[in-house]
């Protein structure tokens, strides 16, 4: 922290006064370390002064329970009509009556499925798309992965157009109100953010009740906050004369919004809602585990089980869905429609898609006799699972020596003395240095913000947890930045790395991020180091984004003025590149934080003794008190990395003169 | 288009003649910053610019007062952030002014609730943008169409107009294009033909040509002169061009740190700029294109011979030729035919060289 927070400072004689300042801390919180006994309550928080947060959280929450569960389970019926109908529609069927009398309608037939998708993709990028997404849908269909991936997509064609509606909504009430904007909706959408969704899982799930529902609802909630952002920063991006001119025809406010504001920023907000898609995916992944089925409960019962085959496998389809829709989405967010002259009939203006609903109809129907086209049949389906078991298997046979030995080492000589020291350091000496660097990056309103958010874990009693999820976030979010930044910049310097590069993060960025575990546990089992690298995995794509970014947006006149003036491409690099590129690079390491803090409550399904562990438990056990305050710990360990980093790379700004 | 009389006179003798007001403004402030109209108030609503800089507002328009006649071409011209846009937003009440009166066709704008205020800007005004301002995800024809299709005019009956309006500014065959598809030029023809397919009966333009290339400007100054011969619109026209002012007006307001320094036609600002500042500008400006018969000649000498007889309202620009190469004087005629005055080959001899003006 001290490196970040020193940097910035203008003239001498402050910066040697901070130099001092943390040379006393840093002595004070050592001493202390190793001499606990002199002031034990400053190094060990005592327990009997432990805050009884999550009591009162549970007793709100039974209260709650008590008084409105009548509501809250009525809505929760009320959401599960939608549901029904797509997870009958993708992959359970109808059936209405009972018993053999009962008339059944059966679900969308798969190789129907497979070619609408292919006849999309054509529409909006011709044979190259349809290839892509018909391929992708035929690998989940032939490889046995199709009954989990149609449940997890009964639930994304719900939360999409749930969230999308409801993200739109808020970012248009953001954009009329910027009050409301400023005050609520933007502390909001930064909270919901960055706390954990697991943690809001269990008080949803403790007010609506078991089953899918409360994972709808999570997944939204989750879903939803890029969105919002997308609405109101699109709205604002409207140039002043469309504005005006949707004034000066005299559009009323309805129709100025929906008619000229919307409209004209399309391409922002689809930008929005291919982001809802790709959250709600991750989600209804995670969300997928307590008990609603689908791809994410295969993976995660593969992973606990260490069937290796079958967790590539099912992984390997989380890919390829995730692939599907993301690019799917991105295309129709930049195709430009075709005009038709007035009064084209309708299945004229959209041939694609009445194609599509065609081509499902036809098999539909025609799957009430074929069989095959109803199941499919087992004789084409095949299974790569003995291959990834064997891959693994040879991997391990190996490499074993060399893996662990790296293993062994990284948990010897980093990881266990990191974590050591931070859960022995005084817990006053670790905030009060917190709230020192926020002191310096940005005055005392920021200190005082970030002192108290660092003591919330000691008073709350979880501040062991916190160390642990700190150790692993810190070292995962070095790793990451040690990898990233020179991936970065080589990419930023030769186009034909960087043509490689870039198509790599973006399908990266894209995976859930469910999806960097299986690697992980296959080859190191479970522990910290599995971890570790599942997090850096995972994080590493913005520290290589961001860096190219600011590399590359370095303007070419100052490039060209630093090669005028004799300088060799290293010293430009190192002079002039690098130093300009300093504030983007370190938003980039903020959602490098962001990111790993996000994979650590994942990582923690396979075992990590931290925050995220026990948001886990709190799930399980369905205790919604535990649940927030951990839940919240959480967000307060990345508000507090994220308004440290801000502030300083707003002084780097300044002091570059670029703000 | 309700008056189709050909116009066969230049358009300055519409300026000097008598005319109905269309749209006119009384004392006009609009202050940017917290507190403006406290701070106005205040100040007996005539602050010193010293009291408006003190108190840290921005005065974009300072007690600006004007009067557009029906028919008449009035155009704004300043250098950029002289207050011509917020202005002319003033005037159509796109931007609240802080203190004043805005009069269209007798009655006062500002008191307009926001119904009437739709209402008069469905029908009877229409506005032309620097930038296009128009719709990405609609055609042409889409775009055109749009404002009537705000006030629900039917399908069949909207697109008809539009295409005609698409006609008049000569873009027939474009209709089904994007506006991402055409040219700068072609963008605006748009965005003319937009504003014209409401008919309106004030027509607002704010820079229209100012992002276009000089060639293209022209040729769109040539379009919009035709066009006005055409529609005979009240126009409201803002550009920074001075040029491109003497070309198109019929009057020019001059504005100056948001305040309008000489209304005039294009000759009296030429040939009597009420300040150092207006005399900049015009300092480049051939005499010849602005001054008219009227003002260059000098009473008739009785039974004097005429070799031709000229309107008042010429451009000496225009007669020049054939005067230096006559050997006798023209007359000088008024709207009637009769004979008001005589000009000399001498007089324009030193027009032409630059010579007049300041005697
Ligand atoms: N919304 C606003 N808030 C504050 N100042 C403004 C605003 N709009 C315009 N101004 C200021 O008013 C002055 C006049 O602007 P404008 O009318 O756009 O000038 P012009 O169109 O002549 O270039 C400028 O100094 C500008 O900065
Ligand atoms: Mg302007």
């Amino acid at each position: 922290m001290s490196a970040v927070a020193s940097v910035a400072m203008p003239a001498n004689a402050i910066r040697s006064g901070w130099r001092w300042a943390w040379a006393g801390l840093i002595v004070a919180i050592i001493v202390l370390y190793l001499n606990a006994e002199w002031l034990p309550w400053a190094v060990v928080y005592p327990k009997n002064n432990v805050l009884p947060l999550m009591a009162v959280v549970d007793i709100v929450m039974k209260w709650l329970v008590d008084n409105f569960s009548w509501l809250t389970r009525g809505i929760s019926s009320v959401m599960e009509v939608p549901l029904d109908f797509t997870i009958g529609l993708f992959a359970k069927g109808f059936s209405f009556g009972d018993g053999d009398s009962a008339f059944r309608i059966p679900r969308l037939s798969w190789l129907g499925i497979v070619a609408a998708t292919a006849c999309i993709g054509f529409s909006y990028g011709r044979w190259p798309l349809a290839l892509l997404t018909g391929g992708c849908m035929l690998y989940i269909a032939l490889f046995g992965q199709w009954e989990s991936a149609m449940l997890t997509l009964a639930s994304i064609a719900i939360c999409v157009p749930v969230g999308v509606a409801a993200g739109l909504a808020v970012g248009i009430w953001g954009h009329r109100a910027p009050q409301a904007n400023k005050l609520f909706i933007t502390p909001m959408l930064d909270l919901m953010q960055t706390v954990p969704a697991f943690a809001y899982l269990v008080p949803v799930l403790f007010l609506f009740g078991h089953g899918q529902v409360p994972a709808l609802i999570v997944t939204v909630m989750f879903a939803m906050p890029p969105m919002v952002r997308a609405t109101i920063l699109a709205l604002s991006q409207v140039p002043p004369e469309i504005n005006d001119f949707g004034d000066m025809v005299g559009c009323t406010r309805r129709q100025k919004l929906w008619r000229v504001l919307v409209p004209s920023s399309r391409p922002l907000l689809m930008i929005g809602v291919n982001q809802v898609i790709m959250l709600t995916l991750n989600m209804v992944i995670i969300a997928s585990m307590i008990g609603a089925g689908g791809l994410g409960f295969d993976v995660l019962l593969a992973v606990r089980a260490m069937k290796i085959g079958q967790g590539v496998e099912a992984g390997l389809a989380l890919v390829v869905l995730a692939i599907t829709l993301d690019r799917l989405s991105q295309a129709a967010a930049t195709h430009k429609p075709v005009l038709h002259p007035p009064g084209t009939p309708f299945w004229h203006r959209h041939p694609y898609a009445m194609l599509a609903l065609a081509i499902l109809a036809v098999t539909t129907l025609l799957s009430t006799v074929v069989p095959a086209l109803h199941e499919i049949p087992a004789s084409i389906t095949m299974t790569t699972a003995p291959i990834w078991a064997k891959i693994v298997g040879w991997i391990n046979v190996n490499f074993f020596d060399a893996i662990e030995a790296v293993r062994v080492w990284l948990l010897l000589n980093i990881l266990k003395p990191f974590k050591i020291f931070l859960l022995g350091a005084p817990w006053l000496g670790l905030a009060a240095a917190a709230a020192v660097a926020g002191l310096q990056a940005g005055g005392w309103r920021l200190a005082l913000l970030i002192g108290l958010l660092a003591i919330f874990p000691a008073l709350t009693g979880v501040w062991d947890k916190t160390m642990v999820t700190i150790y692993l976030c810190a070292i995962g979010s070095v790793f990451s930045a040690m990898l990233g930044i020179p991936i970065g910049i080589l990419a930023a310097r030769h186009d034909r790395f960087r043509s490689i590069v870039l198509p790599v993060i973006d399908t990266l960025q894209t995976l859930p991020s469910f999806v960097y575990l299986i690697p992980a546990v296959m080859l190191l089992r479970v522990g910290d180091v599995t971890a570790l690298v599942a997090v850096v995995l995972f994080a590493i794509v913005p520290a290589i984004r961001y860096t190219i970014f600011g590399i590359r947006g370095v303007p070419p006149e100052t490039i060209e003025a630093a090669i005028v003036s004799g300088c060799t491409p290293r010293q430009i690099l190192f002079r002039v590149q690098l130093p300009l590129a300093i504030p983007e690079i370190m938003l980039g390491i903020n959602q490098t934080i962001m990111l790993a803090l996000s994979m650590l409550v994942i990582t923690a399904l396979v075992g990590t003794q931290d925050l995220g562990q026990e948001v886990n438990t709190a799930l399980s056990k369905a205790q919604p008190g535990r649940a927030l305050v951990t839940g919240l710990t959480v967000a307060f360990i990345g508000i507090i990395a994220d308004r440290l980093i801000q502030a300083w790379s707003l002084r780097a700004r300044r002091r570059l003169n670029l703000a | 288009m309700k008056d189709n009389s050909p116009v066969g006179a230049a358009a300055n003798d519409l300026a000097t003649a008598p005319r109905t007001v269309k749209l006119a403004c009384r004392n006009v402030w609009k202050l940017y910053g917290a507190g403006a109209e406290s701070f106005l108030a205040r100040h007996g609503g005539d602050p010193s610019a010293e009291q408006i800089d003190k108190a840290g507002l921005i005065a974009a328009v300072r007690d600006v007062s004007l009067e557009v006649g029906v028919g008449e071409t009035f155009i704004i011209m300043g250098l950029s952030g002289s207050g011509k846009s917020t202005l002319v937003r003033c005037l159509s009440r796109l931007v609240q002014p802080t203190a004043g009166e805005v009069i269209f066709e007798g009655r006062d704008l500002l008191k307009a609730s926001d119904k009437e205020l739709i209402e008069i800007r469905r029908h009877k005004m229409g506005m032309v943008f620097q930038h296009f301002a128009l719709l990405p995800h609609l055609t042409v024809l889409g775009n055109v169409a749009f404002p009537l299709s705000i006030q629900g005019v039917d399908k069949a009956a909207r697109e008809a107009r539009a295409r005609e309006v698409i006609e008049l500014v000569g873009l027939a065959g474009r209709e089904t294009a994007f506006p991402r598809e055409l040219s700068g030029g072609q963008q605006q023809r748009v965005g003319i033909a937009r504003s014209l397919a409401v008919k309106p009966e004030i027509w607002f333009l704010d820079e229209p040509f100012s992002a276009l290339d000089p060639l293209i400007r022209r040729e769109m100054q040539s379009e919009l002169l035709r066009l006005q011969s055409l529609l005979q619109k009240t126009i409201v026209f803002i550009t920074h061009d001075f040029d491109e002012a003497i070309r198109l007006a019929d009057r020019i307001a001059i504005m100056k740190e948001g305040s309008i320094i000489q209304t005039g036609t294009p000759e009296e600002i030429v040939t009597r700029p009420a300040t150092d500042y207006v005399a900049e500008f015009t300092r480049e400006v051939p005499r010849a294109k602005v001054v008219s018969a009227r003002a260059l000649m000098s009473p008739a000498a009785t039974g004097g011979e005429y070799a031709v007889r000229v309107p008042a309202s010429a451009k000496i620009a225009a007669i020049a030729s054939a005067i230096v190469a006559a050997d006798r004087p023209f007359a000088v005629i008024d709207d009637t035919g009769k004979v008001i005055g005589e000009l000399r080959r001498d007089a324009v001899i030193d027009v032409l060289a630059g010579r007049e003006g300041r005697s």
